[in-house]
C-alpha cells in the first residue's frame, strides 16, 4: 500500500514532465501536421542553460531558493524560446512547400545539431547542481513503508497544473488561440482574414519550447544532474506520450505523459527497472497498432 | 465618370501550376456596384479572384484597390484593407464554434463593433444565432454557407466578393443568398464582386458583369445587356432558365 501510494506521487511527477514536454510535440503538430523531432532536444538545451543559470545565482549569493527558481525559469523560457523560433526558422520555414519527409529529416539533422553543440561547448561530462529543495513531507507509514512528498515534487506537480489552465485558457478562449487554431484547421482561409501564419506558427513553436524549458528547468532542479543526451529519451517518451494521448490534442498530451509517467514508475518498482522503457515503447507500438488516433485523438476522417 | 475605381485589374496574368489560368484581363468594379463575374467551370473565375489576394499571385499585370497597388501585398494584408472574401468551398473553420468562426471574421476588427456586428449577422441569418455555440463542421451546406458570409461581413468590409455562393444550395437558400446580396449594397451600400455558375440569378442582381472565358474577358456589359446577349443566352442561360423558371 504505501509502496503503492510512493509510486503513484513519482509517477505523477515523472508524468507532468513529460506531460509539458508533450504538449510542445502535439501544438507543433497541431499546426504544421509534423513532428518536430528536435523538441527533445529543446528540452535539453533548457535544462543545461538552467543548470549555467543557477550556477551563476549561486555564485552572486542568491540563496533564497523561490527568488533563484523564479529568475532561473524566466531567463530559460527567454533564451529557448529563441531557440524554438531559430529552429523553425532554419529548420522548417524554408522546407514550408516542399515534401513531408523533408523537414522530418531537417528536423532530425538539428536535433544532432543541438546535441552536438551542446557537447562541444559544454563538454560531454554530466552536470550537477547543489540539492536546491531538499526534504520534503512524510505523509504516513505504513508495514514500515513511509510515504514522502517530496518539496520538488510538489513544485512540478503544482507548476505542471497551473500551466495547464493558462495553456487551456490561451488556446480556447482567447483570440491567439482562435488563430492557432484556425492555421491549424486552414492555413490559406486564416491568412485571407488578414493573420499572418507564419508568424502564427513561430508563435507557436516558441509557446512549445517555453512549456520544454519550464520542464527542462524543473528536471534539472529534481533531479540535480543533466548532460547533452537527455533530450533524446526523454523526447521520445514525451513523442509517446502525444500520440498515446492523440498528437494534436492538448489535454491528450497532459494525459498520455501521465500514463507514461506512472507505467515507468509502477513499472520499476513492481517488475524491473531495466525494462521500463521497454514498456513506454511497447504501449507506443500498442497505440499504433490497435488506435493510431491515440485516446483522446480524433480520427482522421472528416466531413467535409 | 473619372472616380478611381474601388477595384482594377490592368492586364493580370496568373498561373495555377502549369496552367496559365488569366491571360490579360482588365476589369474595374466601381464603388457601390454590384459586378458579376460569369463563365464556365475552369473559366479561372476562382482565380482571378484568388489573385487579388496572392494566391496565386499575378505573374503580370497590377491589381489596385482604392488606387493604391495591392499586386506584391502579402496576402494577410490584403483583408485588412477593407476586402472580405467569402471563398469556393465555404472554408469555415469545421472544428470551431459558429460563434468562434465569426470572431475569426472580425479579428482586426474594433472590438467595439463586435456586438452589433454579432447581432447584425443574427438577425441576418437567424439560424446561426440558434447554433452560435455548436461546431461548424456540423452545419448544413446552406448554414455553412451563410456562416461563411457572416464571418466575411464581420470586418465590414468595403468591397465584399462572394465566390460561388449558390454552389450546392437548395432553391430556398439560394434566393435567400441573392436577396440578402442585394440588400448588403442597397441598404449598406456595400460593394460587391460576385463570381457565380448561376448566370441567371447573378445577372439579374448586378449591375454589370463580365463574361469570362479560358482566362480572358469575352464580354461586359450591364445585368440587363449580358440577360439579353444571344452569346450569353447560349452559353449560360440555356437549359439553366428552365431549371429556374
Amino acid at each position: 500500500m504505501g509502496q503503492f501510494i510512493q509510486q503513484l506521487i513519482n509517477g505523477l511527477t515523472l508524468g507532468a514532465v513529460y506531460g509539458l514536454i508533450a504538449l510542445g510535440y502535439t501544438m507543433v503538430y497541431g499546426i504544421i501536421g509534423m513532428i518536430n523531432f528536435a523538441h527533445g532536444d529543446i528540452y535539453m538545451v533548457a535544462a543545461i542553460i538552467a543548470v549555467t543559470v543557477l550556477t551563476l545565482l549561486g555564485a552572486l549569493g542568491i540563496s533564497a531558493v523561490p527568488l533563484a527558481i523564479l529568475i532561473t525559469l524566466a531567463v530559460v523560457i527567454f533564451f529557448t524560446a529563441i531557440y524554438g523560433w531559430s529552429v523553425e526558422r532554419v529548420a522548417y520555414r524554408p522546407l514550408r512547400k516542399a515534401s513531408r519527409l523533408a523537414p522530418l529529416i531537417s528536423a532530425i539533422g538539428m536535433s544532432i545539431f543541438l546535441q552536438n553543440m551542446v557537447q562541444l561547448t559544454q563538454g560531454a561530462r554530466v552536470k550537477p547542481i547543489h540539492a536546491m529543495m531538499p526534504g520534503g513531507f512524510e505523509l504516513f507509514t505504513h508495514d514500515g513503508f513511509s510515504v514522502h512528498l517530496a518539496y520538488t515534487q510538489i513544485m512540478i506537480i503544482s507548476v505542471t497544473i497551473i500551466l495547464l489552465a493558462v495553456f487551456s485558457y490561451l488556446i480556447t478562449r482567447t483570440s491567439f488561440g482562435r488563430q492557432q487554431r484556425a492555421c491549424e484547421q486552414d492555413q490559406t482561409m486564416t491568412a485571407l482574414l488578414g493573420i499572418n501564419v507564419d508568424r502564427t506558427i513561430s508563435y507557436t513553436f516558441m509557446l512549445g519550447a517555453a512549456l520544454a524549458a519550464v520542464a527542462g528547468v524543473m528536471v534539472t532542479v529534481y533531479y540535480g544532474v543533466v548532460d547533452f543526451s537527455i533530450g533524446f529519451v526523454a523526447g521520445i517518451k514525451a513523442f509517446t506520450a502525444a500520440v498515446l494521448g492523440g498528437i494534436g490534442s492538448l489535454p491528450g498530451a497532459m494525459l498520455g505523459g501521465l500514463i507514461i509517467g506512472m507505467i515507468e514508475s509502477f513499472w520499476s518498482a513492481y517488475l524491473s527497472p531495466e525494462y521500463k522503457d521497454v514498456a513506454t515503447f511497447g504501449i507506443l507500438i500498442l497505440v499504433l497498432m490497435f488506435r493510431p488516433s491515440g485516446l483522446l485523438g480524433r480520427p482522421e476522417v472528416e466531413k467535409v | 465618370m473619372t472616380t478611381t475605381p474601388m477595384l482594377q485589374y490592368s492586364g493580370v496574368h496568373a498561373h495555377y501550376g502549369a496552367i496559365h489560368a488569366l491571360r490579360g484581363v482588365d476589369l474595374n468594379v466601381q464603388k457601390g456596384e454590384i459586378v458579376t463575374l460569369i463563365g464556365a467551370n475552369g473559366a479561372g473565375k476562382s482565380t482571378l479572384m484568388m489573385s487579388l489576394f496572392g494566391k496565386p499571385a499575378a505573374s503580370a499585370g497590377k491589381i489596385a484597390f482604392q488606387g493604391n497597388d495591392i499586386t506584391r501585398v502579402p496576402t494577410h494584408d490584403i483583408s485588412r484593407q477593407g476586402i472580405a472574401l467569402v471563398p469556393e468551398g465555404r472554408r469555415i473553420f469545421p472544428r470551431m464554434t459558429v460563434l468562434e468562426n465569426l470572431q475569426m471574421g472580425s479579428t482586426f476588427a474594433d472590438p467595439a463593433h463586435f456586438d452589433a456586428d454579432t447581432r447584425r449577422v443574427f438577425d441576418m441569418f437567424p439560424i446561426l444565432e440558434q447554433r452560435q455555440l455548436q461546431r461548424a463542421g456540423t452545419l448544413s451546406g446552406g448554414e455553412q454557407q451563410m456562416l461563411a458570409i457572416g464571418r466575411a461581413l464581420m470586418g465590414r468590409p468595403q468591397l465584399l466578393l462572394l465566390d460561388e455562393p449558390s454552389l450546392g444550395l437548395a432553391p430556398l437558400y439560394i434566393k435567400q443568398v441573392f436577396r440578402i446580396i442585394r440588400e448588403l449594397n442597397e441598404r449598406d451600400g456595400m460593394t460587391i464582386l460576385l463570381v457565380e455558375q448561376n448566370a441567371h440569378h447573378a445577372l439579374n442582381v448586378a449591375h454589370r458583369g463580365y463574361v469570362l472565358q479560358h482566362g480572358e474577358i469575352v464580354l461586359t456589359g450591364t445585368g440587363k445587356e449580358l440577360l439579353a446577349s444571344p452569346e450569353v443566352r447560349a452559353a449560360y442561360l440555356e437549359g439553366s432558365a428552365q431549371a429556374h423558371g
